[in-house]
Formats: structure tokens, C-alpha cells, sequence
């Protein structure tokens, strides 16, 4: 009696488990299929397209500018998560290990900062870039990334430090170890998993922009691909719907298979991050 | 009189003179340069700077008669006068703080001269910089960063709330004025303006409410399931169905959207196979608020789940045994042990998505777009958010006035909530307990 009760329940949480994962599967198989898929309409009467082609990719290659976009797109997001973690490493590790004056003023003012909507602060970069003549250019945008970045992880950056012992750098100052010499040889290697993960999601933010991105970039050959794709949907969403699940497909394929990859880093650092309240 | 008052003094006259006085030369040669510049920038810059952020501009653009002719002349930019403003008053607090922090400096030098030291050459003083002061140094470069791109900017926008800065007072055409709460009491008072605000501000909260409760239960729901001692391959399942927080969230909204689209999606075709009338998924007000909810549970639930899935494996096992010893049966020890374990270590989570969901502008945006329009509303729709309604009022209404008082107002919701939380955290109390 019991165990057939046991079975039931064990089947019961397949079956919720199957559908839980068709479902979660199911926008990524369709926009796959349908960027095979020939014609170019939205419709389509059977789920499995009936004639496949690559035809798509290729257009997306030969008629729009997307490999400059996305040559633009990994110049961007590669140089910010350079820069960004470069500055959250150097900026969290200073505020986890000195008690200097101010320094829970700077806690204060972090946190304060994160609190405003995002968009609030981009209409008066704009104007600056503008009157700095720095407008069209990618180094604004990495300039502005990189800045954010700071802002947005360095709660989750000084945990982590929090957490290294720090007998562990006495031991290399009592050595005759200078700040610097600690820092590049004893930090640094054991942060790892903290700058695996902040150093993806800047990536990851500078990839998928299309909105900050949007207002910089004024021509077409300086866009990125999350600008180029959304633009290309807004304005010619139903014409050219399989044109678009190509693009999406190549947007997405890189970053999804480096979050599933890193899926480690990602739970611990998510974790952290949820802790910092 | 003592060095250090001396050298005070001198600091104080003029920069750099009291390290000179001291026999500090590299230092004070340094200090002295950079007093120079400050008093050339102040005379010839700041003054107008100053002026110009107070004013706002006091010369329009128009037609002025030179002669027989008319002449366009270009006025004031207010905005730009706004900025350079706010940039000369950074500037200048910098060159004060740098300015104390020299007179402290003789001082110090000073008294270390009248115990009978001799004071630092300049090389030493480098390399105390290095050392000493190695946090500050190290902090330099982002706070410098920080400052004229998060701070600066976010100044300039709370500013605007206090202007006039909206269409159809459009620079360089025309003068933008102060106009202290004026934009405030709009917001809450004249008719236009407060129906929108209020219908929007209902609307998020109830969204944020709701988007929060369904992820969260969702995500700890399936944990749970997974969790199960009896279930085979977990990795596997959990992989599964993490692909929806791996996929960037830009892309599968707008794979979303045409998902749901009314005509031509797949949503509509499969309801129509089995028999159904399709709904109206983007386009009635209900179902586009149904849809927006049911599209965040497919991207938050992942996020709920793999931290629910860290708590649970951190689960003594001893207290499961232990609860078996005294006979509890599997329901009881969900009941008793891993449900409370898991409501009490996710908890931050929920305030965190909570502040978090106000401010989601990609799902909105992205998927909607605020719209079915609502004609009752001043430039929004039915499922638009607060931060969506900022967006579209700066940059497709040019109302950035109305948009700063916006942003202001997300500022408190959000700030309230987070500092109402954070004092609650442990790492916030106990910060210096891990050594």
C-alpha cells in the first residue's frame, strides 16, 4: 500500500518534471526551428518546419551588416569586462581590507547609488558625451559599462573578500611583501570564482544592451548585434521573421553555452548576492 | 611660534607654501603648481560656471537687429550650462577637500619638525603613498570613474526635477528655468498627470507583488521536486531547466513576443489545433497583464531555483535522521524541517526580486512594450511600469522634467525597501566578525 503510494508520487514528479522541462525548452526549439525554417513569414502549420535551410545565416551575412556588429559587439563587451573587473577587483579588495576614514560613507553611498533606476542617470551621460564630442563612439559605451559595473557587483566582490582569511596575506607581508605584491599574488589567484562571475556578467550586460548601446551609436556601422537585432525586429518584425531567429540564434548561442558552462561560478556568486541584502 | 602653526599658516595663505617652509621642495613645488592652476581656473572659469548653473541662461535665441539686417544669434544653452555647472562645483569641492587635507599636511610635517625629525623627503613621501595610503590610491581611479559617470549624471537628472525642462521648453530654442516643486505638485495634483501616476504606480506595485510570489514559489516548488531522494539524474533536470535564465533575456523576450502574437504565433496556432479560440495574448489589457506575469515566471523561476537548490543540499542529513527516529514520515519532515530551512535562508532573496521587479523594464519593454495603449493615460498603456513610463517620457515625449520626478519617485519606493532590509541582514551587523 504504501509503496504503490510512493510510486504514484514518483511518476506524478516525472511527469511534472517532463512537462517543466518541455516548457522551459520549448522558445529555444522554436526559434532554432523557425531560423531553418524557408519562406520568411511568422506562420508556419507544422511545429518542424518541412523544408530546412541555411539560408537565413547566410543572408544575415551577405545582406545586413552583422558581422561588423558583431565584431563591434565582442570589441565592447570584451574591453568593459577588462576594465570593469579590473576596477571591481582593485576597488572591492580596498574596501573589504583597509579601514580608512570614509570608508563607510563609500559603503553608504554604493548602495544608495544602486537604488536609482538605471535610465535616470543615461539622458545626462548622453548630453556629456555629446558636449565631450564622445557620441558614435565605443569607448563611451565600455567607459559606461565599466563604471556600472562597480557599482552593480561590488557588494558581491567585497563578500568574497570578507570571506578569504586573512592570515593568509600576513603571512605573505611578514615575508616583506609590499600591498601590491600581496594583492597580484595572493588575491588575485584566489578570487577566481568571484571574477569568473562578475567578469561574466559584465560580459553578458555589455552583450545584450540595446538600450544604452542604442542611444551612443548613431550610425549603422558603429551598432552592436543586441542594438542591430532589436532594431531589426521593431522595424520588420513580420516581414522578416526567420532573418531574425537566425540572428537571435547567434546571439544567444555563445553566452547560453558560457552561463551552462560556468554554471558553478554563476550559483556561487548568485548566492552571495542574494546574501548582501 | 611653532612650525606647525607656521607651516599651517603658510599652507593656509597659499598652497604649497607651508610644505616649502617645511624644506619639503618636491612636495611643495607640486602643491604650489596645482594652487597656481586652481586660482587661474577660478577666475577665468568658475565664476561663470557658477553663475550660469544658477541662472540657467539669460540670453535667448532670436532675432537681434544689426544694422538694417536681422540677425539670428544663438542664446544660452541651458542644459549644457547645467552641466558644466555641476562639473565646475565637483571640480571645486575636489580642489577644497585637496586643499584642507594641504594645510593638515604642514601641519603634521610641522609638529614631526618641532619634535626634532627631520620631515619627509619626496621620494619617501611617493612611496608612503604606496604603503600608507595604498587604499586610497588604489580607490583613486574608480572613484574619479564613479563619480563624473553615475554620480554626476544622477545629480543633473534629480536637478531636472526642479526645472521646467519638458516639451515644449526645449533648448537650445528656449530658456529652461528652476522651477522648485512645481513639477511634483503637477504630478500629484493636475488631473493628467496623477490619473497616470497613480494607475501606474497601483500597477507596479501590484506586479512586483505578484511577479516576486509566483517566481519564488515557483522556484522553490521545483527545487523541492528535484530534491527528492527517489528522483534519477538531477543534474540533468537542473540543467534542463536552467536554460531560460542562461539564454540572455533580451533575446527570449523578443522570441516571446512573437510567440504570443495574436495572428501569426504558435501559442494561438496549438489552442486553435485542439479546438480553442486563441486569446488575446498582447492586446487585451487582462491577458497582456496575464501574459507579462507567465512570461517573468519562465525567466525568474530559474534564478529562485538554483538558490533554493544551494540551501537545500547544505541540509544536515542528521536532521532528517534524527526525525526518522522519532517516526516522522516523509511529509512531516518536509513539513518541519526542509520547508522552513529553505523559507529562512531565501528570504533576502524575495526583497531583493521585490526591489527588483519594480524596476523591470527589459520584460516590459520588450514584450509589450506598455502597450494596449490606455487613452486615459498621459504617453502610457495598460501594462506599463513606472521605470517604462520614465523611458518613454524622456526619450519619446522629451518631458525629462516629468521624467526625473518619476525617477525620484522610484528612488524612495525602492530606497525604503532596501534600507528597511538591509539593516535586518547579518553582514551588515556583523561585518568585521570574519578575520
Amino acid at each position: 500500500m504504501r509503496s504503490s503510494h510512493g510510486n504514484t508520487k514518483l511518476v506524478l514528479s516525472y511527469a511534472i518534471l517532463l512537462a517543466l522541462t518541455f516548457l522551459s525548452l520549448f522558445p529555444a526549439l522554436w526559434i532554432i526551428l523557425s531560423s531553418l525554417k524557408t519562406g520568411n513569414s511568422l506562420y508556419s502549420d507544422t511545429f518542424i518546419p518541412r523544408e530546412f535551410t541555411l539560408g537565413h545565416y547566410l543572408d544575415l551575412f551577405n545582406k545586413t551588416k552583422y558581422p561588423i556588429w558583431f565584431f563591434n559587439t565582442l570589441k565592447v563587451a570584451v574591453l568593459s569586462t577588462i576594465f570593469g573587473t579590473f576596477l571591481l577587483l582593485i576597488s572591492s579588495y580596498a574596501i573589504s581590507r583597509f579601514r580608512f576614514t570614509g570608508r563607510r560613507t563609500t559603503l553608504k553611498v554604493m548602495l544608495v547609488l544602486q537604488m536609482f533606476p538605471g535610465f535616470m542617470a543615461m539622458i545626462a551621460i548622453f548630453v556629456l558625451l555629446n558636449a565631450m564630442g564622445l557620441l558614435n563612439s565605443h569607448w563611451a559605451l565600455i567607459l559606461v559599462y565599466s563604471s556600472g559595473s562597480i557599482i552593480a557587483n561590488v557588494f558581491v566582490a567585497k563578500g568574497f573578500f570578507d570571506t578569504i582569511p586573512r592570515s593568509l596575506e600576513d603571512a605573505a607581508r611578514i615575508d616583506g611583501a609590499s600591498h601590491f605584491k600581496v594583492f597580484s599574488t595572493v588575491i588575485v589567484p584566489l578570487s577566481t570564482p568571484m571574477l569568473t562571475y562578475a567578469s561574466l556578467m559584465i560580459f553578458n550586460g555589455a552583450f545584450i544592451d540595446f538600450i544604452f548601446a542604442d542611444l551612443i551609436l548613431r550610425t549603422e556601422e558603429q551598432r552592436t548585434l543586441a542594438v542591430g537585432l532589436y532594431k531589426m525586429v521593431s522595424q520588420r518584425n513580420s516581414t522578416e521573421f526567420t532573418m531574425f531567429a537566425a540572428g537571435a540564434v547567434l546571439v544567444a548561442v555563445p553566452v547560453t553555452l558560457l552561463f551552462l558552462l560556468l554554471q558553478r561560478y554563476l550559483v556561487d556568486g548568485l548566492t552571495a548576492g542574494a546574501n548582501k541584502g | 611660534m611653532q612650525s606647525k602653526t607656521v607651516g599651517a599658516l603658510l599652507s593656509f595663505a597659499l598652497m604649497g607654501l607651508g610644505q616649502l617652509y617645511n624644506r619639503q621642495w618636491g612636495k611643495g613645488l607640486v602643491f604650489l603648481i596645482a594652487a597656481l592652476a586652481g586660482i587661474y581656473l577660478t577666475v577665468f572659469q568658475l565664476f561663470d560656471h557658477l553663475h550660469g548653473l544658477i541662472t540657467l541662461g539669460e540670453q535667448p535665441s532670436g532675432f537681434v537687429k544689426v544694422g538694417k539686417m536681422m540677425k539670428m544669434v544663438e542664446g544660452d544653452h541651458s542644459i549644457f550650462m547645467l552641466i558644466k555647472g555641476l562639473i565646475a562645483l565637483v571640480v571645486l569641492l575636489f580642489f577644497l577637500c585637496f586643499y584642507v587635507l594641504n594645510i593638515r599636511d604642514a601641519y603634521l610635517v610641522g609638529r614631526l619638525r618641532d619634535n626634532g625629525k627631520p620631515p619627509a623627503t619626496f621620494r619617501k613621501s611617493l612611496a608612503a603613498l604606496g604603503d600608507k595610503h595604498f587604499a586610497y590610491l588604489v580607490l583613486l581611479p574608480p572613484f574619479i570613474v564613479i563619480t563624473f559617470l553615475t554620480i554626476l549624471p544622477l545629480i543633473f537628472s534629480i536637478l531636472l526635477a526642479f526645472t521646467n525642462f519638458a516639451d515644449p521648453i526645449l533648448p537650445p530654442a528656449n530658456l529652461v528655468d528652476w522651477v522648485g516643486f512645481d513639477n511634483f505638485s503637477k504630478m500629484l495634483n493636475m488631473k493628467v498627470w496623477s490619473n497616470t501616476f497613480g494607475g501606474i504606480l497601483q500597477w507596479t506595485l501590484l506586479w512586483a507583488v505578484i511577479a516576486t510570489a509566483t517566481t519564488y514559489i515557483g522556484g522553490i516548488l521545483i527545487a523541492v521536486l528535484i530534491h527528492q531522494p527517489r528522483i534519477r539524474f538531477k543534474k540533468f533536470w537542473r540543467t534542463a531547466l536552467i536554460v531560460p535564465f542562461a539564454i540572455p533575456n533580451m533575446i527570449s523576450l523578443l522570441v516571446m513576443r512573437n510567440m504570443f502574437n495574436n495572428q501569426f504565433g504558435p501559442i494561438n496556432g496549438y489552442l486553435q489545433y485542439f479546438g480553442l479560440k486563441g486569446l488575446p495574448w498582447l492586446t487585451d489589457p487582462f491577458w497582456a497583464k496575464v501574459t507579462v506575469i507567465l512570461v517573468n515566471m519562465w525567466i525568474g523561476i530559474p534564478i529562485v531555483m538554483i538558490l533554493a537548490f544551494g540551501v537545500l543540499t547544505t541540509i544536515p542529513r542528521d536532521l532528517y535522521e534524527a526525525a526518522e527516529v522519532d517516526g516522522a514520515g516523509s511529509r512531516q519532515k518536509f513539513r518541519l524541517i526542509t520547508l522552513p530551512m529553505v523559507l529562512f535562508s531565501t528570504s533576502p532573496i524575495l526583497i531583493m526580486n521585490f526591489a527588483g521587479n519594480i524596476n523591470n523594464f527589459n520584460v516590459i519593454y520588450l514584450l509589450t512594450n506598455g502597450e494596449p495603449v490606455n487613452l486615459n493615460y498621459q504617453f502610457a498603456g495598460h501594462t506599463d511600469l513606472l521605470v517604462t513610463w520614465l523611458y518613454k517620457l524622456a526619450l519619446n515625449q522629451s518631458q525629462f522634467s516629468f521624467a526625473s520626478v518619476i525617477g525620484i519617485f522610484i528612488f524612495l519606493i525602492v530606497a525604503s525597501i532596501s534600507i528597511w532590509s538591509y539593516t535586518r541582514t547579518r553582514s551588515y551587523r556583523e561585518e568585521d566578525m570574519i578575520q
